[in-house]
């Protein structure tokens, strides 16, 4: 099957979606499971296929002569994990929203719309298709906040615009200057690599587009969009904000600002680590701190995608395949952590104040080891993906030149706070009495959970667990096509 | 034997762990746990035999992942240390597996324990053999992991609860510097493999400095901090005591013979690193501090598990101290076999007691034991001899080999090591008076346990008993240790503290009124040395202040994001207002000023939709970023 053909059915299944009768819920939910589990078998036939080096899958069209953009689509060893990410969190995204019943045509439309917006990023090989596919998915988010949200769902959703647009500002700025520095009339990635572009034009231009891309990806201090926006989001929204919206940033960082300004990636990599590092170490505390389990979780993303800015600040072989591997673990891992808090447990307690809840463990004792494996997960142990990457965060961290010695004691003092709050939060969650009074968590046991949720938790549980024991199936696939970054990086003079 | 034998000693409990893992009967969970840890038993004993007469070998098994161009190969090590280590943990563990299906017997989560065990088991044999830091490192987790949720096995207490969080978070700190250890000799040494044919970690020479402190060091170090934690030492002791909230076996099991152990086996087996290092006297003293702390506060307590678990924490202390007196790792890891027997069957003992006891873990509520539970008892006392290093138990020779080595290395340490036995007899003596002696001070008669808990206490103390004189010898010289001179002021510092504390403890409180006050537990000792109120005022209020800094923190970035949202609303308001509304209107006909009018009010509610607001940015971007990229090129 063609890697095209993820773009294609997520566009068809917001079509098909949107014109179906709003009443049909549950046709259309069978609809929308249908083309997500298609978009994923694609995106895994991909990864079977994917002869480990090169790009696969070109496609490369004329488009709009007069700039040199082109549609050219292909996918290589950095895209692929992603691709299979976005996969995965589309498919649970529609087995945890099972039950919804309100406006499920458009829902779903705007749904789908989303996804293929974040496959077309993943697929492109032009900047300006890039571009184009970046904004795409910007515009669905708003609606599925807007519309479907909860806590203050208009200023989250206006605040997640704004700063998404906010960055794509800087970004298109960045792009221009590429473009009019490179002076070839193209943005085709092959092309523009190829380009040399000043050493000046670097320093300036790179840090445009890496903190355009990084707004999305939660850096610090452009990261407050993040857990109110995760929390205002509808279950299904906020798994592919988490799991994949936040990777696109980071995509875009790895992709553009680094993989094509070497010597300006050089400079301004010491800045990035320290701000990955303030990411990780913050975003636990802050996590810590927070009583509306959505929010822990949400401040969880914004400490684990520091690993992933530390892996590309540390510009090493090691640290860029960790930063990849991190983007796909915390994509699975947190977009369960959101499926259940969100929808698993929400559902059932109508609440989401810690202090509410009355130990859960004896009242709904699966849903809290899953969760509690989910949270294993999340803590980086061993055997699980989070572990792996942030190994290999870490190592590249420790050999790289530009990251300092200390900022790896930090980054590991990070992890240590991460397993804190997590033991806290799930201590307060699951093994704690109520605390305050006249909540809605009555007591007896809770429904057990639904088909379609354990079938949810089980792929992606399955998938962390899977990379986290075979980590080569997927580093082995990177190692080429982060190679020529590095390559690039090192001649870079 | 073959690379996948070896492995099948760690994957059979492995298995088990999974079988069990959706069980729900009790009995058949026990089944499956205890037949894989019997194989494994048998598999251990055979690679015993192998590695007693045959050289040490290592066995790869799967390269992992490749890093950076650098395979990361899983491989296994066979050698006297690992085969000793594992057949020590298979059989203890085989005994408290049988002994748990009698303790356990009436919980309805029988078989989630089980699988809990059996999950420890694996990651511990996997410590155990591992030849790659790597591995040896996720055993470390999962091990952990198995002791979090075997210490809060019983999460309907909040106490036990919030000790496997504890516990988790303070070995977690430890496992920090293990983690940063191996991060530091991947780099240096370019490989995580310990042995490997004179290219692994501990047969290359790291040379070269990291921040002016040779490599080594600063590797062994970090180790050390792993050990620490793992081992608890002081100051990183704290969560062992609490992990007793757990079922007795776990205490035994865990927290008495095995995982606390495995910090002292860390630095047994990563010892050229040590030694290369020079940091081997820091050890010893970290050991003979956390020795005598532990033992002073051992005194004070009135938990029979919690005074059990102050003198795990002694003795793992003085495991340290043999280890960084000697020249080999044996000393240290002889004492490490013997105290796995007796200590495992002193909890197990305590366990029975308290069993017998409708679960009462006070002393004070004892008393009369010894008539009324014939067979722990005089088990019990077996295990209390060997605690005691009464001459000629298995706890003396290993004991007597430690002050032995301490002797000739550090003469203010070795006095220190000597008092801390002194307290140990004391204590010790204590404890048995109050729970054996006099009469039942309970509100419920005691009565002895079944077979399948007595039997493995008997058989426990035939090994606390014998194990010494019969294998000490041959143990040592297999682990590498070097024959030394025995001086006489040793063997009769050894014999003295040990009577001599006895006789302390006897004269003090034989024939006292048991119900008063006792003489022995000051305040300070009762309190623990108010290590936890120390950490609460320091550590913890770090913690908080770090955590409130970063939500104030939050708060002001939130603050002047909203700022720049107000101030970007007021320049369109500005805009549509005055520009639109003011001079527009001024200069147009009414009517159509009027309609200019409401389009900028109307633009005014706009200004919180989307699509201007991105086209306005859009326009500006563009334009700013031509005028930018012209200067730039011109």
């Amino acid at each position: 099957m063609h890697a095209l053909l993820t773009l294609i059915l997520s566009f068809a299944g917001a079509l098909a979606c949107g014109l179906m009768p709003a009443g049909r819920a549950r046709q259309i939910r069978w609809v929308a499971l249908a083309f997500a589990s298609l978009g994923l078998l694609t995106a895994l036939h991909c990864a079977l296929r994917y002869g480990g080096s090169g790009v696969a899958d070109e496609v490369d069209w004329p488009w709009i002569p007069s700039l040199g953009a082109r549609l050219a689509f292909g996918y290589d060893g950095i895209s692929l994990p992603l691709l299979l990410v976005t996969g995965l969190v589309a498919v649970c995204g529609v087995l945890f929203t099972w039950e919804l019943k309100e406006r499920a045509n458009e829902f779903y439309a705007y749904y789908f719309a989303l996804v293929g917006g974040v496959y077309g990023v993943f697929l492109s090989r032009d900047l300006f298709l890039l571009f184009v596919f970046y904004e795409i998915a910007v515009v669905p988010k708003y609606f599925l906040i807007a519309i479907w949200g909860g806590t203050r769902k208009d200023y989250a959703a206006m605040k997640l615009v704004l700063y998404s647009f906010a960055g794509s500002a800087l970004v298109l700025l960045g792009l221009l200057g590429l473009y009019f520095g490179a002076n070839a009339s193209t943005f085709t990635l092959q092309e523009l690599s190829q380009a040399s572009l000043s050493a000046p034009l670097q320093y300036v231009v790179f840090p445009l587009l890496f903190v355009g891309f990084a707004v999305l990806a939660g850096m610090w201090p452009f990261h407050t969009w993040a857990p109110t926006g995760h929390v205002a989001a509808p279950t299904a929204a906020s798994m592919l904000l988490a799991g994949v919206v936040m990777k696109l940033g980071a995509y875009g960082c790895l992709r553009v600002a680094i993989g094509l300004l070497p010597l300006g990636a050089k400079v301004w990599a010491p800045w990035v680590a320290a701000l990955a590092v303030v990411n990780i170490v913050y975003g636990a505390l802050v996590a810590l701190r927070q009583t509306d389990f959505k929010f822990v979780i949400g401040y969880s993303s914004v400490s684990h995608m520091g690993f992933v800015l530390l892996g590309l600040a540390t510009l090493t072989q090691t640290g860029l395949t960790g930063a990849v591997l991190q983007m796909f673990s915390h994509g699975v891992i947190g977009a369960l952590l959101f499926a259940l808090v969100g929808a698993v447990i929400y559902s059932r307690t109508h609440t989401r104040q810690l202090e509410e809840f009355h130990l859960l463990i004896a009242r709904m004792p699966v849903i809290a080891w899953v969760f509690i494996l989910a949270g294993l997960a999340s803590m980086g142990l061993p055997g699980f993906s989070g572990f792996a990457a942030e190994l290999h965060v870490l190592m590249g961290a420790w050999q790289s030149p530009w990251v300092s010695a200390g900022l790896v004691v930090l980054a590991g003092a990070g992890v240590v706070a991460t397993f804190g709050y997590t033991l806290v939060k799930i201590h307060e969650a699951f093994f704690r009495p109520r605390v305050a009074s006249g909540s809605s968590d009555k007591e007896g046991l809770y429904e057990p959970m639904t088909a379609a949720e354990i079938a949810g938790c089980a792929l992606l549980l399955g998938s962390s667990l899977l990379v986290g024991l075979f980590p080569s199936l997927l580093t082995d696939k990177m190692q080429a096509s982060l190679k020529l970054i590095v390559d690039r990086l090192n001649e870079a003079r | 034997m073959s690379a996948s034998t070896l492995a099948l000693i760690p994957c059979l409990p492995l298995l088990a762990a999974l079988c069990t893992a959706g069980m729900r009967n009790g009995r058949r969970a026990a089944a499956v746990a205890i037949g894989a840890l019997a194989m494994s038993a048998l598999l251990a004993l055979w690679a015993l035999s192998q590695a007693w007469t045959g050289d040490a070998q290592v066995f790869p098994l799967a390269d992992w992942l490749s890093v950076g161009g650098t395979r990361i190969t899983f491989s296994l090590r066979l050698d006297a240390l690992s085969a000793l280590m594992a057949s020590m943990v298979t059989f203890v563990g085989l005994l408290i597996f049988i002994f748990s299906t009698g303790y356990m017997a009436h919980d309805p989560r029988c078989a989630r324990f089980f699988c809990y065990l059996s999950l420890f088991a694996a990651g511990m044999l996997g410590l155990v053999l591992s030849n790659n830091l790597l591995l040896l490192f996720m055993s470390w987790e999962i091990v952990g992991l198995a002791s979090y949720l075997l210490i809060g096995f019983w999460f309907h207490k909040p106490s036990a609860a919030a000790a496997g969080k504890k516990a988790f978070i303070v070995t977690r700190l430890g496992d920090l510097g293990l983690l940063l250890g191996l991060l530091v000799a991947f780099t240096q040494t370019g490989t995580l493999e310990l042995y490997a044919g004179g290219a692994g970690l501990l047969e290359k020479d790291p040379g070269t400095l990291v921040w002016g402190v040779g490599a080594a060091k600063l590797v062994s170090l970090l180790l050390f901090v792993g050990a620490a934690g793992k081992s608890g030492q002081v100051p990183l002791h704290v969560w062992l005591p609490d992990a007793m909230e757990g079922p007795t076996p776990v205490s035994a099991l865990i927290h008495a013979a095995t995982m606390v152990a495995a910090g002292v086996f860390l630095v047994a087996r990563t010892f050229p690193l040590f030694e290369a290092g020079g940091t081997l006297p820091l050890v010893a003293w970290t050991g003979g501090v956390t020795a005598l702390i532990a033992a002073l506060i051992a005194l004070g307590q009135f938990d029979i598990k919690r005074i059990l678990a102050y003198s795990t924490v002694s003795q793992l202390g003085l495991m340290m101290v043999g280890l960084g007196a000697a020249t080999t790792g044996a000393i240290g890891m002889y004492h490490l076999f013997t105290h796995a027997y007796f200590k495992a069957l002193l909890f197990l003992g305590a366990g029975s007691i308290s069993h017998g006891c409708h679960h009462e873990q006070d002393i004070r509520k004892m008393g009369g034991i010894a008539r009324a539970m014939p067979v722990t008892t005089a088990a019990y006392l077996c295990g209390a001899l060997a605690l005691v290093a009464f001459p000629y138990t298995s706890g003396y020779f290993s004991k007597d080999a430690v002050l032995v080595a301490v002797y000739g290395a550090d003469r203010p340490l070795f006095y220190l090591c000597a008092f801390s036995s002194l307290l140990t007899a004391l204590y010790v003596t204590r404890q048995c008076v109050y729970v054996f002696a006099g009469a039942h001070r309970g509100a419920h008669a005691p009565h002895e346990s079944p077979a399948v808990m007595t039997v493995p206490l008997v058989i426990l103390a035939v090994f606390a008993l014998g194990m010494g004189g019969l294998f000490g010898g041959a143990l040592q010289a297999k682990l590498g240790a070097i024959h030394a001179a025995h001086p006489f002021p040793v063997i009769a510092t050894s014999w003295a503290v040990a009577l001599g504390g006895m006789l302390l403890g006897w004269v003090i409180y034989s024939g006292r009124d048991l119900r008063a006050p006792d003489p022995l537990a000051l305040v300070p000792l009762q309190r623990k040395l108010w290590f936890d109120e120390l950490y609460a005022a320091t550590a913890g209020r770090l913690w908080s202040g770090l955590t409130a800094l970063a939500v104030l923190l939050q708060e002001m970035v939130a603050a002047l994001a909203e700022l720049v949202q107000e101030l970007a609303q007021a320049t369109g308001q500005f805009f549509s207002r005055s520009v639109d509304g003011r001079l527009i209107d001024q200069l147009a006909v009414d009517g159509l000023a009027r309609r200019f009018h409401e389009g900028g009010r109307a633009a005014v509610r706009f200004q919180s939709g989307f699509l201007p607001g991105y086209l306005r940015w859009v326009v500006l971007g563009t334009l700013l970023g031509g005028l930018f990229v012209h200067w730039l090129l011109t």
